[in-house]
């Protein structure tokens, strides 16, 4: 999966669609996985970033991914 | 080793909408509810079971003082009656009467109840459309004070008068057009059409009834309190026309119950918090209504209360925790906990405060809260802007202590325990969890029906 080109990501969480002028807040956990899906990682890599960093585990990790995932897609902010 | 790792919040993605409302509204949550009286909200779960209710003995006795007060710092003669049908737990409805509430009933088990409660007869107000011949019998043996609610119950107290030694002691209950809607007509006899002062009459001309008071309850969550003003007035007119025309002192007027409380009704523009009326604005113009009335001083008849609501749905919280978190086919996020409708009946009518038990972000999502059962209705909140909450942890759901222990279905699953906690902080179980064998006990199943083979 792959994020769209011209989606801007600041640090703090902001993103803005050049194509349509949207704007949206990340929580940092969720700034965190943008900026990583931006880059290109996928799952696994993600996975154990946020997993070195946060206190979770695999399964509540995985739960909450795909759920952000979802809506990133909701948003139509990925290339699929 | 490794430093200490980052508390771990859901990831979140939110549409910003400039200057667009919506119907979530802003957050109303800033800071979790992680005690109550001093008791840590995970250890009373931990001990009692969630969903669990929680009773403050403390906001009980603080919020019956403040009533007492405002209402006793302007009228001579003030008595409380414990509305029994908000919240008839016998705990609760002793920390009422250790305060110096009389009982109000609406039934003959909520009678027996004030009377197992150690309630005297002559302190327990009886109002209701439903009271049994036996119900009565008891009443008058007891002295207890009946407020009469149609023409059918008048002459079967009549008939029993005439059986018994005892005067039945009665009073009747009026309804009226205070300037509220919905006007509530289907209690008692009518002021502006003379159907109560045909009752009283009735009631005057037969020696063998005592007519002591005059009852009017106007309605529910009333947020007007000159309504009650209006009310008052139209009672002491009648208090005079009696004295008047028999000569004869009526002894209490009772304004009923029906102040407001301060959760918010569904639909209401401003939080319950902002609209609710202090019980100084009721007490003003109950007070001035009856002391500015032509009643003459001596004749000063005693101020019945029989305020519910107001006195008890602070005092009650319920906990409970999140079952899942789930994501709607529209984008919005749902939130399943251990508290549905069945336990929450106020739900129907309130858009409660539920709130988190532990420490949150600022980052809320627009969600809905969902009860357990499998029923499309079980919605607890349709439309809130909630902190990021995980599976397992625990909400506080605030000012329940009204109806929703009376009021309550067997429904689906069983109903939990109540604790009171007592004002030395110490919690005490008032009502035991159900048990399967609670209601199965009361079911019989014929014979042939207890062979199955499936």
């Amino acid at each position: 999966m792959k994020i769209k080109k011209n989606i801007a990501i600041s640090d703090n969480g902001f993103i803005f669609d050049s194509n349509t002028g949207d704007t949206y807040s990340l929580n940092p956990v969720g700034t965190e996985i943008l900026l990583l899906l931006k880059e290109g990682k996928q799952l696994p890599e993600i996975q154990k970033a946020i997993l070195e960093k946060y206190d979770s585990d695999n399964a509540t990790f995985e739960k909450a991914y795909l759920d952000f995932i979802s809506m990133i897609r909701q948003y139509h902010l990925t290339e699929e | 080793m490794s430093e200490k790792k980052l508390p771990f919040e859901r990831p979140i993605i939110k549409k910003l909408n400039v200057n667009v409302p919506n119907k979530f509204g802003l957050k109303t949550e800033y800071d979790p509810i992680t005690s109550i009286d001093g008791v840590m909200v995970k250890d009373l779960i931990k001990e009692f079971g969630s969903p669990l209710y929680v009773i403050s003995e403390r906001t009980i006795r603080d919020t019956y003082r403040e009533a007492k007060r405002a209402f006793s710092t302007r009228y001579p003669k003030v008595q409380f009656a414990w509305s029994y049908k908000t919240n008839y737990m016998n705990a609760v409805c002793n920390v009422f009467h250790q305060e110096g509430s009389w009982a109000e009933v609406v039934s003959g088990f909520e009678y027996d109840k004030a009377i197992a409660n150690g309630v005297q007869g002559q302190h327990i107000i009886f109002n209701g459309p439903d009271k049994t011949e036996k119900d009565l019998e008891k009443a008058i043996k007891n002295g207890s004070l009946i407020h009469i609610d149609h023409f059918d119950e008048l002459y079967t107290i009549a008939e029993l008068a005439e059986k018994m030694e005892q005067k039945p002691k009665v009073s009747i209950r009026v309804n009226m057009d205070t300037g509220i809607y919905p006007m509530w007509t289907r209690f008692g006899f009518n002021y502006e059409n003379g159907e109560a002062w045909e009752a009283l009459n009735r009631i005057l001309l037969n020696k063998k009834l005592e007519l002591v008071g005059l009852h009017a309850h106007i309605g529910t969550y009333i947020m007007v309190p000159w309504a009650y003003g209006l009310a008052a007035k139209k009672l002491a007119d009648l208090a005079v026309g009696v004295q008047t025309k028999f000569n004869h002192t009526i002894k209490y007027i009772d304004l009923g119950g029906g102040f407001a409380s301060k959760n918010t009704l569904k639909g209401a523009f401003s939080p319950g918090t902002d609209t609710c009326p202090t019980f100084d604005a009721y007490a003003e113009a109950i007070s001035t209504a009856i002391i500015s009335s032509a009643i003459l001083p001596d004749h000063m008849p005693i101020l019945i209360l029989e305020t519910g609501r107001a006195l008890i749905d602070d005092a009650g919280s319920l906990l409970g925790s999140v079952i899942a978190i789930k994501r709607l086919a529209d984008g919005r996020r749902s939130l399943v906990i251990d508290i549905g409708v069945n336990l929450l009946f106020t739900s129907f009518w309130y858009e409660h405060k539920v709130t988190p038990a532990q420490p949150f972000t600022h980052y809320t999502e627009d969600s809905v809260i969902y009860g357990p059962l499998c029923m499309n209705i079980d919605v607890i909140r349709e439309n809130i802007s909630f902190p990021l909450l995980n599976k397992g942890e625990h909400v506080v759901i605030s000012r329940i202590g009204a109806y929703n222990m009376t009021q309550w279905m067997q429904f689906i699953t069983l109903r939990p325990n109540i604790v009171m906690i007592d004002m030395d902080g110490k919690p005490h179980v008032i009502r035991k969890a159900e048990q399967n064998e609670s209601l199965t006990s009361h079911e019989i199943t014929p014979d042939y029906l207890k062979k199955i083979n499936v």
